[in-house]
């Protein structure tokens, strides 16, 4: 009697265990909050403002997907974590995604069983040195000593680049951007490195952005976006099609403030796909008709929420670059809404 | 008992495992045994199958694996495309130079600041204690947080070095933002160095021991051992003539003459920091992340180290110091003679678990970013490889078998100065 309560219990306990690895999706609406993982706090990207209100770039991905699984940009949980603790908190669950400058490599993807749903910025890694230092280019830097944030790709290529050199250096190894700023600006560290856009981002909350620059060699390739975990394809396709919809979006010139009236139908089929009036793409995904709708509303495009956080009449001044539309030159392009 | 030899024998039926109070309590033990086992079993097979399911089945093969990242303290040879089980083992040498650094500090200022606390001076034995209450209620984690902050924040960049804005300490210490720099022992006849493990496993564990260190150590070493036989002569003579030969001249002689004259022969000189281009280079730098690690473990553990010294000697009667006094003996040497050795026996087996409580809050370098053991294998190697389960696992193994070295070790002293009870 006593034997079978025991085995019973642990079938029961086993099969909870298994159930927990998929199903984000009714997790999520179950919850009616989506838990998205960010930065500790980069401006611009994410960060929350003098009201506590998250804000940013990444942050904007995840009102997307709320707005289009919850229909409200505001369930979001946002959970901040470090370079180091983000794969974690993604692992256990602890996050239904992640939006936080995260690289797209191989051993991400493969080996750490993560799915990364596309690329919100095209980036790559940068110095940032004061100007007092008298250094114009990164192959002036032997001998310095480097702040870097632990658990990044950061630490892996800067130690390929001075090796490749045939220079030396002394890594400081930081927790988070806001500490490493602080070691930065105390003089604890001759140089900063990480991914140029969070060097921008910092070098804007200085005091004096004037007196850094930022090295002209970039050393490598850092493709940021979303990921989500390997194994509930489903979640994976809702959040990939949402940031394809913020980019098909701008493409097609659907904005926050025409898309009430686009979503009325146009000669577009294309757009009418997107917002719903054509086809039922979003019962595909197991929404309903008006997610992209919702989701494009929420922020707007991904070209607004680009100018609106990190373009170039915020402070943090990023061109558009690589991350221009396909149309205009650049590397944003999303596969076809059909 | 009389009543089992009374009655008969009883063949032995499987009921009397329950019923017989002979049996019964080892059947409850075999029971709560055998189900302690299942359930750990269970424990670790699920694990295991939620891994195998995620894809992640424990493997530690990545240990053999280029780790790829820089370490910037190192005692030994290391470079970003060495193993990640040197990356480990880095790190768990750094581990170790804090936790001997850290005992061997806490324990003098204990010593001190317990002794002190008992001083009839009213202004120090308030100030120790105010220090041993500051110490003791607050966090380690603070301490550590804040002494980094003040040993980046105070002292100047090596830049100001250059403008003439800050100044060498004797020509020779260079206290920076960065840490402190200090000169370093070079050989200019060096023997070189004795290279071990080298080709073993990727060159993970190899190292080397510097030859000089060696001579000077067992020439040090012998010096002190025939020393001590002079001693024991002049006890001798002392026992057989009542008059004591005077040796001190000649026992520091031996101690002292042959390891100066290696000194001499190996070319022992300085090396003295200079500055040099972004830093520092040259002599032994004392990162701040160490530094904070060190003095802030040392003064925390201290506070306890005291409190157990001062319990130690205050649980001497006081007739024991009374009866020294009457012998002639003065307040020093009754202390070091009559008190401390007595009070060494209360005193150790609480000590055991201070200097083990040291050694695990080492771990707490990762609040400075110091390249300790849960840094390199806990921190980054786990963050980069996504390995948690193995590398914790691991972690969790050396750090046990660093504890109980340590506890044998001190067990074995302990039962050396432990009194011989009749
Ligand atoms: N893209 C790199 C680096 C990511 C990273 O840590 N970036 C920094 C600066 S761009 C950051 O987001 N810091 C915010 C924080 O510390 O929370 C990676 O994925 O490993």
């Amino acid at each position: 009697m006593k034997k079978t309560v025991f085995f019973g219990a642990l079938a029961v306990a086993g099969m909870a265990a298994g159930v927990a690895a998929a199903g984000t999706l009714d997790d999520v609406k179950a919850r009616g909050k989506l838990n998205c993982g960010v930065s500790t706090g980069l401006v611009g990207f994410a960060a929350p403002d003098a009201n506590g209100n998250w804000e940013g770039f990444d942050v904007g991905v995840c009102r997307a997907v709320a707005a289009a699984v919850l229909g409200d940009p505001t369930a979001v949980e946002f959970v901040p974590t470090t370079g180091k603790t983000r794969f974690t908190a993604l692992a256990s669950g602890e996050v239904d995604m992640l939006a936080r400058n995260t690289t797209w490599t191989f051993t991400r993807d493969v080996d750490l069983k993560f799915e990364f749903v596309g690329i919100n910025y095209y980036d790559g890694q940068g110095f940032m040195a004061p100007k007092s230092l008298g250094v114009t280019s990164a192959k002036e830097l032997d001998g310095a000593t480097i702040c870097i944030q632990t658990g990044t790709t950061t630490e892996l290529n800067l130690a390929d680049f001075f090796r490749a050199n045939n220079m030396s250096y002394e890594p400081v190894p930081i927790e988070t951007n806001a500490e490493a700023q602080q070691q930065y600006l105390a003089g604890a560290c001759d140089v900063l490195t990480t991914d140029a856009s969070g060097l921008a981002a910092t070098r804007a909350s200085f005091e004096n952005p004037q007196d850094h620059i930022i090295l002209p060699e970039i050393i490598s390739k850092e493709p940021l976006g979303p990921l989500v975990r390997h194994g509930d394809q489903q979640w994976g396709d809702l959040v990939r099609w949402t940031l394809n919809a913020l980019i098909s979006a701008e493409e097609l010139g659907i904005t926050s403030a025409n898309i009430d009236e686009l979503a009325k139908g146009t000669k577009n089929p294309e757009i009418n796909r997107i917002l719903g009036t054509e086809g039922d793409l979003g019962g595909m995904l197991g929404l309903d008709k008006q997610w992209a709708y919702r989701a494009i509303k929420a922020g707007g495009n991904y070209g607004e929420l680009f100018e609106k956080n990190i373009g170039e009449n915020t402070p943090i001044g990023l061109a558009r670059g690589l991350n221009a539309q396909w149309k205009d030159g650049g590397l944003i392009y999303s596969p076809p809404f059909r | 008992m009389s009543s089992m030899t009374d009655t008969p024998r009883q063949p032995f039926r499987l009921s009397m495992l329950i019923y017989d109070s002979r049996y019964r309590s080892i059947t409850i033990q075999v029971v709560a045994l055998i189900g302690f086992i299942a359930g750990v079993a269970w424990i670790v097979n699920n694990t295991i199958q939620n891994l195998a399911t995620l894809g992640k089945s424990p493997d530690f093969g990545f240990l053999l694996e280029p780790a790829g990242y820089d370490i910037n303290q190192r005692l030994i040879e290391y470079h970003s495309q060495m193993t990640h089980a040197r990356a480990a083992f880095v790190g768990l040498l750094n581990t170790l130079l804090v936790a001997v650094a850290g005992c061997v500090l806490a324990t003098i200022i204990g010593v001190f600041v317990g002794i002190l606390r008992l001083s009839k001076n009213w202004l120090i034995g308030r100030l120790m204690t105010v220090y041993v209450e500051a110490q003791r209620n607050v966090p380690v984690l603070l301490w550590i947080v804040f002494l980094m902050a003040i040993v980046s924040e105070i002292p100047p960049r090596p830049a100001d070095f250059r403008s003439g804005e800050a100044q060498m300490l004797f020509d020779s210490i260079a206290v920076t933002n960065r840490g402190i720099y200090i000169p370093e022992p070079l050989f200019a006849n060096s023997l070189g160095d004795v290279t071990v493990l080298k080709g073993v496993l990727k060159d993970s564990f190899y190292f080397s021991i510097s030859l000089d260190l060696i001579v000077l150590l067992a020439v040090f070493l012998g010096g002190l051992v025939i020393s001590g036989l002079i001693k024991r002569r002049a006890d001798r003579i002392q026992e057989a003539t009542g008059e004591r030969p005077t040796t001190w001249y000649l026992r520091l002689g031996i101690v002292f003459l042959p390891t100066l004259a290696v000194l001499y022969m190996l070319g022992f000189h300085l090396g003295y920091p200079v500055l040099k281009g972004f830093n520092f280079t040259g002599g032994i730098h004392l990162r701040n992340s160490f530094v904070a690690l060190w003095i802030a473990l040392s003064l925390y553990t201290a506070a306890f180290i005291a409190e157990i010294v001062r319990a130690g000697i205050m649980a001497i009667s006081r007739g024991q110091t009374e009866a020294a006094a009457a012998l002639g003996l003065r307040g020093g040497k009754i202390m070091s003679l009559v008190i401390l050795p007595q009070a060494l026996r209360i005193i150790i087996p609480p000590l055991i678990s201070q200097y083990l409580n040291l050694t695990k809050n080492t771990s707490l370098a990762i609040a400075v970013g110091y390249m300790d053991i849960t840094g390199t294998l806990g921190g980054i190697t786990l963050n980069q490889t996504g390995r948690e389960l193995e590398c914790l696992l691991l972690l969790m193994l050396i750090y046990l078998t660093i504890s109980l070295s340590i506890s044998s070790v001190m067990n074995w002293y302990n039962e050396r100065v432990k009194l011989t009870e009749r």
